[in-house]
């Protein structure tokens, strides 16, 4: 696992998603256990052991939760062990429902003790199962990618470019603005279609002098990111080897949409863009213009090329 | 300003557009005094080279003053005549420090898209498509010039246009042609194709050392400039089989080195062959007819040189790669690295070695360039070079 992965972003990898599917198996394990080990005691305590059925129906209902416990322990699919869960407390309540309407007098009671007993649990698991699935959205909307160029400048002045980290919009073309509040903190401005702007606060969280630097979001922000960039002298005295690890995670909805248009169809080839331009600055002062693209480097630019002929003065 | 805009296949205009400003601290901005019409702008007249927009202004060979520069170009003066290389380059990029100009790293905004279809983004170049820059060309009244302090060279008062402006890619172009067949004393070079950087690829050769100098060219014109003004010996191919002539005036070891001058529209003597390759160019199942290369590399002696300076742009078909490799072939190629070379053909200029004027033809006003274009392509009038005078 690279080291970008093991940065947190506490959105991502929070307690929650890790321990409620545990927490849910375990309960079905012990549900699962007693329902095999001891039918009878548990059909008196539910109300129904003056059923035969019951007697026959205990066991495969204990099976069922075993089954349903070493699904949500695995930790694999969380969410379908879940909702498979919520199926089988679903299917508790109808045979419930029935040995409800058959009895009278105390076991009606511990009937319908038990019914509001799984109904809870139910509930319960309903909204674990909810989150679990929202989480692993979340996951599966992290992008993550790793990005290189060969810059011909040194190590330490390739660092030193990125280390002042008002620098940055310079050659990431999302980017307005980057303000460095202290040595490791700072607020970040993106500028997003139709006026979206996107805030964030970040920290470098390690930083070797001429080597590498990473940063993350911090706690709270709508769009967690998380990033490295190492320096390497490039074999052959061609400069410096630089290679961009980026982690965000947009959110869902309006802002996600938002945030993925910010980075296009191809963010890889936005990021790709973003290291021409820093190898441009660096090797030649500044982002080179063409008059098809009068904004230097990018995608989007890329595909709808205006002609090659100078621009009119109201465009400069 | 007045500027030469492509307008779609076999179509230019003399349109107007806004005049060039100043985008980059090392831009300059030239008046242009002659402008000359490439081999290669054929190419993007006929619609073989991608990427190409209605309203692109077109021409990578200029001159002129410099009329305009960015607070980074220290080299230049109002008032200095310079002449362009064609190709942009930054001069920092390790390419550009390795002499290789026209594989620059860092002129080519539109990098992403090249990037797909050549694997790696060569150099931008002046008015040649959007896969190279989408940079504005340089048959108009005025140019802006990226890289200013790299590429443009000061010409001195005796030596004239036409002989400068070849210095923005024909001259170095043929020479580079010459240079990469490493050549010795007592080697045969060949050259396919009589047209401007044939001429000057001979030429050169001659200058480089070679024994004997061989031609080959279909149009009777062309071939007669070879013989009067680079000394070279000719073969017209619709007239002799080209391998069985060279195999006999190299005694069977077919000529040391062979330059490829002609690029992706070459024509083959036979017309079945002809008509194989150019319908499938016109129905774009191969972008290129590649007669000139094949017959190079079948020509040429097992362990020698062929070098290619015709411009290619997508792939070709029917490879010779069996005869290529059985025979230890070496290929070099490249667009030229004009930065590396104006600078010492300036000087031979100077010193009176080679007179590069003697390719005109045609000598016509900016506003005639259309004409220019239509004549060129037609070889008619006897056309090798034309040359607009702003």
């Amino acid at each position: 696992m690279s080291r970008v992965e093991t940065v947190l972003l506490p959105e991502l990898d929070g307690p929650v998603p890790a321990t409620l599917p545990s927490a849910l198996g375990l309960l079905s394990l012990a549900l699962g256990v007693g329902a095999l080990v001891a039918p009878g005691p548990v059909a008196r305590m539910t109300g129904v052991d003056d059923s035969p059925a019951a007697r026959a129906v205990l066991p495969a209902v204990g099976a069922r939760e075993l089954a349903n416990a070493a699904g949500l322990l695995s930790g694999r699919r969380p969410a379908g062990w879940a909702w498979a869960r919520v199926a089988g407390d679903a299917a508790d309540l109808t045979l419930l429902g029935r040995a409800l309407a058959d009895r009278h007098g105390a076991r009606r009671r511990r009937v319908a003790l038990t019914t509001l007993a799984i109904a809870g649990i139910n509930a319960v698991v309903v909204l674990a199962a909810v989150r679990i699935g929202r989480a692993r959205r979340a996951r599966a909307r992290v992008i993550r990618m790793e990005i290189a160029v060969t810059v011909n400048r040194s190590p330490a002045e390739a660092y030193r470019f990125w280390r002042d980290v008002e620098n940055l919009p310079r050659f990431m073309a999302h980017l307005e603005s980057v303000r460095a509040d202290d040595l490791r903190r700072s607020h970040w401005i993106a500028r997003g279609p139709a006026g979206h702007r996107v805030e964030w606060d970040a920290e470098i969280i390690d930083d070797q002098p001429n080597k590498s630097i990473t940063w993350r979001s911090l706690p709270g922000t709508r769009v967690p990111n998380a990033g490295r960039v190492r320096f390497a002298p490039a074999p052959g005295d061609r400069g410096t080897e630089v290679r961009v690890e980026l982690r965000y995670a947009p959110p869902a909805g309006a802002l996600g949409r938002a945030v993925a248009k910010l980075f296009g169809e191809e963010p890889e080839q936005q990021v790709r863009d973003d290291l021409r331009r820093f190898k441009q600055v660096l090797e030649t002062g500044e982002v080179v213009r063409s008059e098809g693209s009068p904004s230097g480097i990018s995608v989007r630019q890329q595909a709808m090329q205006r002609p090659a002929q100078p621009l009119p003065a109201s465009r400069r | 300003m007045k500027a030469t805009a492509w307008m779609g296949t076999d179509s230019v205009k003399v349109i107007d557009v806004p005049d060039p400003k100043i985008m980059n601290a090392r831009d300059a901005i030239v008046r242009i005094s002659t402008t000359a019409i490439c081999g290669s702008d054929l190419h993007l007249y006929h619609g073989y080279i991608p990427a190409m927009r209605k309203g692109d202004i077109l021409g990578h060979e200029f001159m002129g003053e410099v009329v305009e520069v960015g607070p980074e170009v220290r080299n230049l003066k109002l008032g200095d005549r310079v002449v362009v290389p064609f190709p942009i380059a930054c001069g920092h990029c390790s390419s550009c420090q390795r002499g290789l100009y026209s594989v620059c790293e860092n002129s080519n905004p539109n990098a992403g898209i090249a990037e797909k279809i050549m694997g790696h983004s060569p150099a931008g170049i002046f008015g040649y498509s959007h896969l190279l820059g989408g940079y504005a060309g340089g048959q108009a009244e005025y140019a802006r010039v990226p890289f200013a302090d790299i590429g443009p060279v000061k010409v001195p008062d005796e030596v004239t246009d036409d002989q400068a402006v070849m210095l923005a890619d024909v001259f170095p172009t043929g020479y580079m042609g010459a240079e990469m067949c490493d050549i010795k004393p007592g080697q045969v070079i060949a050259v396919w194709g009589a047209g401007p950087v044939g001429l000057f690829a001979a030429a050169s050769a001659r200058l480089l050392g070679a024994e004997r100098v061989i031609v080959i060219d279909r149009f009777g014109y062309r071939l007669r400039l070879v013989e009067e003004h680079v000394g070279a010996e000719t073969i017209n191919y619709e007239e002799a089989d080209v391998l069985d002539t060279l195999n006999e005036m190299t005694a069977g070891r077919g000529p040391d080195a062979c330059i490829d001058a002609v690029g992706l529209e070459s024509h083959h003597g036979n017309p079945a062959m002809y008509a194989y390759d150019r319908a499938k160019q016109a129905t774009r199942i191969e972008t290129e007819r590649p007669f000139a290369l094949r017959q190079a590399i079948l020509a040429c002696r097992s362990g020698g040189v062929v070098s290619v300076v015709g411009a290619y742009g997508g792939f070709i078909d029917k490879f010779p790669m069996g005869a290529f490799m059985n025979r230890s072939l070496i290929m070099r190629t490249g667009q030229c690295h004009v930065q590396r070379y104006t600078r010492p053909l300036l000087e031979r200029i100077q010193r009176g070695e080679i007179d590069p004027s003697f390719i005109v033809s045609h000598r016509m006003p900016l506003r005639d360039a259309p004409k220019g274009y239509k004549i060129f392509q037609k070889k008619q009038d006897d056309c090798t070079k034309v040359l607009l005078k702003v």
